[in-house]
């Protein structure tokens, strides 16, 4: 049965409805049939999940399964580096990397014979061990994904999943058994913190919207994750997007808002279609509109989408862009929660800071309260990407250690290669070193450290990563996106990124380090918003930590991790090299010459551009870099 | 031109808050914006031109200018930048002989770079009119781009 399809679209008027129909889909879901499902995620496109799923449909039905099995599309299941991703209930049997000849064989031995398909189990990256059920591989073993557990569990565009699930059960309860100062109360009383980036208190955020004068006030998603190497907020968007207007609706009622927006980042074309399909079935059902379920309670959402500009996921900015202007910020000197979209109290969170709402709601403040630390309570998802094993996304309950999330559930360093950094925050946090591996993760200790949380990006770094080149690309990466309005920010940021080219280019001096930190607490004092103000973060924290690197460069003209082109050279290791003129080929300069079969090639440094092409296409690593 | 912009403004109600999401659908039918629409828009929604073209200078992704048949989005996200994004683009630079933001003479393809698409874990990772190519390397550019005729 699917409520999408079929004339189920009676609307919702009370709690009975809800509870109702809810106890109809969960015997609906209940049979005996083996359930397949398989990630549809962002990350296992490139992979050709979408392909995957055609080929289950064809087999399932040539194989004549369909009464015994049932195929689930769902969202991200966190281990996008294994994609594409199929999880078979009951069993819990996780295969991964499946290719379209993969498919039949699946259907064929492990649904219809129960027997397991070796070859497609996940390897332990440390011991090589192959492993049948999901629960007992390390990435999801130390993980507590309470928010992004229900991904698999559901298909996103389908409402009838998530109400099977328990769906809109914390929002029935909000609307009828509590007040909105029960509400705000029990967040406040949660713990919970906004998870955008600075961690302010989601209920006394609320609260001071509640409390500012005016009767029209507008509630806000921030889905525009505009850090570069994060898709946390994307990962959850896309994959439940029902738990986020769920959250939204709630918050809206305790603040007294009738009217939110979705504000979501146009490069998310997956994101953008399933809220939006979201939102019309939950308009469909009666979940939003006139009177929710059977309460005195009105409420409508748009969404709108980005134009691709960083800044927007600043408050102020946002608002601008959703009023149509450009997205500019402006100086906070009244909170957004006193004056925001068109001069209204509005209240804006981040897509994961909802989706918490209805556990909160659920599971009640005490519940929340046992996972985390003592300032930061809950969990974190975190999109752990870069120079590790298992890259994906990651939820985690605060306070575990990066060494844990790098080693137990990242699976350590790709190809044996040495840690060398870890990245939160984006551009506006920092790089930690190795001595600060067994750092608590949670908001304080990040920026004790001198980085932050901000909205879940962690980027692993390796020996090979220019820490010199980091700081560079997140300056360079800013340059871009800051506004223009405010002159530190402007100027400021230019002029950093100008001396870190000189340094990278083997133009530093040794004055450029300290003018460097002056010119960071310019920026930090005077910038107009945060954007500014955190953007030396990414320099700063490499200097404490990476000081011999920016000594390197500019005192011995040399660039330890191999990457700053003018620094470098390419090289033949003669004794790896077996003749065998792939790179010959490669390379677009003619650089590399043949010398006959079993000999080494030579390389005319005159005519190398250091493109790269020739160290890409050699597997016997007989290209080196001095 | 007309009638699809009109058709795009009434789809928003003329709102003057929707600018934004009425210059990207306009940006999907014509894969740019061109002067004439805008003026369009500026009129029929009642925004002076200067604000228009205000907010459709300061979005990274609208162009003014007319764009090839493919798109190429070269993913420069952190978690890409990492992994070699650079010299990915540096060689479709090469290959095209175009800089990033150009056009090729033929109108075959635009190059373009985002600061991240929600895959990161594939990085790194190169999007062609919505076909995502994920672990790319050097020496499959070529053989990447030889799919779009």
């Amino acid at each position: 049965m699917s409520i999408n399809t079929n004339e189920m679209l009676k609307k919702l008027r009370s709690k009975q409805d809800l509870e109702a129909l809810q106890k109809e889909l969960i015997s609906g879901r209940k049979s005996d049939k083996a359930l397949i499902a398989v990630c549809n995620g962002t990350a296992c496109h490139p992979y050709g999940c979408t392909q995957v799923i055609e080929t289950f449909k064809q087999q399932i039905s040539q194989q004549g399964l369909q009464d015994k099995t049932e195929l689930r599309i769902t969202g991200c299941h966190g281990l996008c580096e294994k994609g594409p991703v199929v999880v078979i209930q009951p069993g819990d049997i996780f295969y991964q990397q499946v290719k379209l000849n993969d498919v039949p064989e699946i259907l064929h031995e492990t649904i219809s014979k129960g027997k397991i398909v070796d070859r497609l189990l996940h390897a332990d990256p440390i011991t090589g061990s192959k492993i049948v059920h999901r629960h007992e591989i390390p990435f999801y073993r130390k993980q507590k994904r309470t928010i992004l557990g229900n991904n698999t569990e559901i298909n996103p565009v389908k409402i009838d999943d998530y109400i099977a699930i328990g769906g809109y059960i914390a929002l029935a309860k909000a609307l009828l058994d509590m007040t909105p100062e029960q509400i705000i109360e029990e967040i406040k009383r949660s713990g919970l913190r906004g998870r955008g980036g600075a961690g302010f208190p989601t209920g006394a955020k609320w609260e001071s919207c509640r409390h500012a004068p005016g009767d029209i006030k507008y509630v806000i998603v921030n889905a525009d994750e505009g850090d570069p190497g994060a898709y946390a907020n994307e990962g959850l968007l896309s994959g439940n997007p029902h738990s986020v207007l769920e959250g939204l609706i709630i918050g809206a009622y305790a603040i007294g808002a009738h009217r939110g927006y979705v504000y979501v980042r146009n490069e998310y074309p997956l994101a953008l279609a399933n809220i939006t399909t979201a939102l019309n079935q939950a308009q469909q059902l009666g979940l939003l509109g006139e009177k929710i379920l059977g309460s005195g309670f009105n409420f409508n959402v748009q969404i709108t989408r980005g134009g691709g500009a960083f800044v927007c996921g600043e408050s102020t900015a946002l608002m601008a862009s959703l009023e149509g202007k450009v997205g500019e910020p402006r100086a906070k000197y009244v909170h957004t929660v006193g004056k925001g979209l068109w001069d209204r109290p509005s209240n804006l969170n981040n897509v994961e800071t909802w989706a918490n709402v209805p556990i909160i709601i659920n599971k009640g403040a005490d519940w929340y309260r046992t996972l985390g630390t003592d300032g930061s309570k809950g969990t974190k998802i975190f999109s752990l990407v870069g120079k590790i094993n298992n890259t994906g996304l990651v939820e985690i309950p605060m306070g575990i250690t990066l060494r844990d999330i790098i080693y137990d559930i990242g699976g350590g360093i790709r190809e044996g290669k040495k840690f060398k950094a870890v990245q939160t925050g984006g551009p506006s946090g920092g790089c930690l070193p190795e001595s600060l591996l067994d750092l608590q993760v949670d908001f304080d200790e990040l920026t004790k450290a001198g980085s932050m949380m901000g909205s879940g990006g962690m980027i692993v770094m390796d020996e090979t990563t220019c820490m010199v080149d980091i700081a560079k690309y997140f300056l360079t990466f800013l340059e871009e996106e800051s506004c223009g309005k405010c002159v530190p920010c402007r100027e400021g940021i230019k002029r950093m990124r100008q001396i870190l080219d000189d340094i990278t280019e083997g133009k530093g001096n040794e004055e450029d380090i300290d003018l460097l930190e002056r010119l960071s607490a310019t920026l930090i004092d005077s910038s107009l918003c945060a954007l500014g103000s955190t953007a030396p973060n990414p320099v700063i924290t490499t200097i404490r930590y990476f000081k011999d690197e920016y000594e390197a460069h500019i005192k011995e003209k040399r660039c330890p991790a191999g990457v700053c082109k003018a620094l470098i050279h390419y090289y033949i290791v003669n004794e790896k090299c077996p003749g065998c003129g792939l790179c010959v080929k490669a390379c677009p300069q003619e650089a590399i010459t043949f010398m006959g079969k079993k000999q080494p090639v030579v390389l005319d440094e005159s005519k190398c551009i250091k493109c790269g092409a020739c160290y890409d296409i050699c597997k016997l690593e007989a290209i080196g870099i001095k | 031109m007309n009638e699809k912009v009109n058709a795009i403004i009434n789809k928003y109600n003329g709102d003057r808050s929707q600018l934004v999401s009425v210059l990207q659908d306009i940006q999907a039918e014509y894969y740019y914006l061109p002067k004439e629409a805008l003026f369009q828009v500026s009129e029929t929604m009642g925004i002076p031109a200067s604000r228009v073209y205000d907010v459709a200078t300061f979005f990274r992704a609208f162009s003014l200018e007319p764009r090839g048949k493919h798109l190429i989005n070269v993913c420069l996200g952190t978690a890409c930048h990492v992994r070699g994004a650079a010299r990915i683009l540096e060689n479709i630079e090469r290959s095209l002989t175009i800089q990033r933001g150009g056009t090729t003479k033929d109108r075959r393809f635009t190059l373009e770079t985002v600061n991240c698409m929600g895959c990161c874990a594939v990085g790194p990772a190169v999007k062609i009119d919505g076909e995502y190519f994920g672990h790319m390397s050097t020496d499959k550019v070529d053989g990447v781009l030889a799919k779009f005729e």
